[in-house]
């Protein structure tokens, strides 16, 4: 099977051993990894903010870049959550019949990470070990947009070595919201202080998440306040084994 | 002790309220407003999940209540023409009411006629988004909210903070501070039993003397003219049988087309709004009857906006909204700030997209922004009212507005919104502005590889997170690398 990475703009920028953790995992689960140069965003940030134009050329340059992929693997449920939810919207106002016929075809082979292991590989044994206490922040988009259910608790449920540490009100967004979070920084903080209580209070060692955007919220506010918690994409606890594990966290 | 009840805000209109960022820093720091509401929606909260766990087909239900609202504003000039006749044939008289101005002075003309000088009111959250009150007030009228929530808010100058629990920002010593000191009664414990009792001794006479009374409606019945009212106190039932005329201001959404929808909203409703089965009272009347209840029966039918928004495709759905107030429950954004800070008498996810519309997109424009795009009220609307798809249509109509004017060209916000859509239209621009980044970040970046501070925009990220810098190598820059090796 053959997987095109969209690694999205700001792991590539900013997570980039995320991406590296997903090459690692998917070749060892026998996939064939491409990565397809020319991509760029989503247009997530944009649509979100309201600049609706700027989104649809962003939207438009990703479907002509991907429509003869196998299949497409993103590690960021927000981004997935963005072509499924808004690009349609999008291409019914500023687009053509082409453009919705190609997005159209290729919207079912877009996967989010956890969904491609375990609906396309049928693989909730990952062969993962990450001898860790860990709590699991689902996502907004993974939880309401993109429906993950027990997908990710499935594929956790299977790394050895790993305790699972259940988080309180796991629905609670963390007040990331993107660009919310510098609009409305004052909320959005409040928020985060909420949610890190919760976070906080499982005593776990790390907090995994399938989209790394509310994990740099809150590991940039884990980080301020010295906390003894760190963050890893659980494409990172995923790809670890023994012989081999996460990078950067010893 | 407690702090005083009275916060004193000026009465909302959101023409005049403080942007969504600004007035929700006050409410921020209000420890005993959080506290407050935090566990009032929670409570909230947590009886609707588990009336809604029981409730085997809550989703075909929810299906129906929002096709029976879909329907409805496909139809609503129909329906609303069978609702004037029906409710005319019944012996009520029917106003139609373009905007805020008209519907009061409606209203006044009929108090006119009454010569009322006293009115009685059921919640009505209609009544405070045309400003009601004080137009009562400033010619002549004394007004007395019957309402428990409502008469805390009127007798302590104070405003409502949600659309079912008006006065949810407050606790039962403060109520009691409120009751204390306008009714001259210091004794007052905060027993709810005690500060309950205090209410009704306050609203008897009322009930018994003032002769004309105004309500709400939560549904308008076009198949039989009829209107229906919920309530949990019974003092909406005193106002709808003990005086003489009744005034009914109702928005021209609120109408259903037969009486039998009511099978279906009145579960949805009490579930949703305040994680009861059943509402304790449910209030049906049509028309006038010789001899029971009021003998003049006035419905005054309010547009102020709304036509404009069914014009609209995306928006519409807006309308559909029985004002349950789940999404405000359930909203992280408003479990921190409460209504107040939404500066508009409909606040929480509801609000951020009703309240811009109803003024033409004119003011409030903050609000759509109050929002992380949680989905949260999403997935809790009874009659599923996508909010986070009206707030992003809200916001791009706010910068399609906006970024004609020539200030905005120069506006941080604006200027890297530009600059990043050129970058992203280039993979050759996007590898060139990640090292670049790099390099801009550098400065800012201390030993351990972590930004604590950033200027500008920056440091609204940086007041209370710190930020990783930017690893020495990007993923695409890793990936060429690792191809040049395989080679």
């Amino acid at each position: 099977m053959r997987a095109s990475l969209f690694i999205t703009c700001y792991n590539d920028t900013l997570f980039p051993e995320t991406g590296r953790a997903v090459v690692r995992l998917l070749e060892r689960l026998g996939v064939e990894v491409e990565f397809r140069p020319a991509q760029t965003c989503c247009g997530q940030m944009h649509a979100n903010t309201g600049f609706r134009g700027e989104a649809f050329s962003q939207a438009k340059r990703f479907v002509q870049l991907y429509q003869d992929a196998e299949s497409v693997v993103i590690p960021s449920s927000s981004c997935v959550a963005m072509m499924r939810d808004q690009y349609p919207g999008l291409f019914e106002e500023l687009g053509n019949e082409q453009l919705r016929k190609q997005f159209a075809a290729l919207l079912p082979r877009v996967h989010e990470l956890s969904e491609f292991l375990v609906d396309c590989l049928e693989a909730e044994d990952v062969g993962a070990y990450f001898p860790h206490r860990v709590t699991y922040h689902a996502s907004c988009h993974g939880l309401r947009a993109l429906r993950l259910g027990d997908r990710p608790f499935r594929l956790l449920a299977k790394v050895r070595g790993l305790e699972l540490a259940p988080l309180e009100n796991l629905d609670r967004c963390c007040g990331f919201g993107g660009t919310f979070s510098i609009k409305n920084a004052e909320v959005s903080s409040a928020m985060l202080s909420t949610k890190l209580q919760d976070v906080m209070s499982t005593r776990a060692e790390f907090c995994t998440a399938l989209d790394n955007s509310c994990l740099m919220h809150l590991g940039g506010a884990m980080h301020r306040e010295f906390a003894s918690m760190r963050t890893i994409h659980m494409a990172q606890i995923l790809a670890s084994t023994e012989s081999s594990p996460a990078e950067g966290i010893l | 002790m407690s702090e005083p009840a009275t916060t004193n805000h000026p009465i909302m209109d959101p023409r005049f309220a403080p942007t969504f960022p600004n007035a929700a820093l006050v409410e921020l720091r209000n420890p005993q407003l959080r506290k407050n509401v935090a566990h009032a929606t929670d409570v909230i909260q947590s009886k609707r999940n588990r009336l809604v766990a029981e409730k085997t087909d809550w989703l075909r239900l929810r299906s129906s209540a929002s096709a029976i609202r879909a329907h409805v504003l496909e139809h609503l000039g129909t329906y609303l023409e069978q609702f004037e006749a029906r409710c005319t044939a019944a012996g009520g008289t029917v106003h139609w009411a373009a905007d805020a101005a008209e519907a009061r002075s409606i209203i006044l003309e009929i108090l006119r006629e009454e010569q009322a000088k006293q009115v009685i009111k059921i919640k009505t959250m209609t009544s405070a988004e045309i400003q009601l009150n004080p137009a009562l007030e400033a010619a002549g009228v004394e007004v007395f909210e019957t309402d428990l929530a409502e008469i805390i808010l009127q007798l302590g100058d104070d405003e409502p903070s949600h659309i079912v629990v008006p006065a949810l920002h407050l606790n039962r010593s403060q109520v009691r501070e409120v009751f204390a000191r306008r009714m001259g009664r210091s004794d007052l414990t905060d027993d709810p039993q005690a500060l309950t009792e205090a209410a009704r001794t306050y609203l008897r006479p009322k009930f018994l003397n003032v002769p004309v009374a105004i309500s709400g409606a939560n549904f308008l019945i076009a198949e039989t003219g009829g209107v229906a009212v919920v309530e949990s106190e019974g003092n909406g039932r005193m106002c709808l049988t003990l005086p003489r005329t009744m005034i009914t201001l109702a928005g021209i959404e609120k109408v259903l087309p037969r009486f039998q929808d009511l099978e279906v909203m009145l579960q949805v409703l009490a579930r949703s709004a305040t994680g009861e089965r059943m509402n304790p009272y449910t209030s049906l009347w049509t028309g006038v009857t010789p001899g029971d209840g009021p003998q003049n029966f006035h419905v005054v039918l309010l547009d102020n906006g709304r036509s404009s928004i069914l014009g609209r495709n995306t928006e519409r759905q807006t309308l559909k909204c029985i004002r349950c107030g789940a999404c405000m429950n359930t909203c992280p954004v408003y479990r921190q700030t409460g209504g107040h800070a939404y500066g508009s008498v409909y606040p929480g996810p509801i609000g951020a997209i009703l309240t811009p519309q109803l003024m033409h997109m004119k003011h409030a424009q903050s609000l759509p922004y109050a929002s992380s795009l949680c989905g949260a009220c999403y997935e809790v609307c009874p009659v599923k009212i996508n909010i986070p798809e009206v707030l992003i249509e809200l916001r791009a109509q706010v910068v399609d507005q906006e970024r004609k004017e020539t200030a905005r060209v120069y506006d941080p916000m604006y200027l890297g919104m530009r600059i990043a859509n050129g970058i992203f239209a280039s993979a050759r621009r996007f590898r060139a502005a990640q090292r670049l980044g790099r390099m801009a970040l550098a400065p800012f970046t201390g030993k351990d590889g972590w930004i604590h501070s950033l200027p500008a925009l920056g440091a609204r990220w940086t007041m209370t997170r710190d930020l990783r810098g930017l690893p020495k190598q990007s993923f695409r820059e890793w990936w060429d690398a690792r191809e040049r090796e395989a080679k």
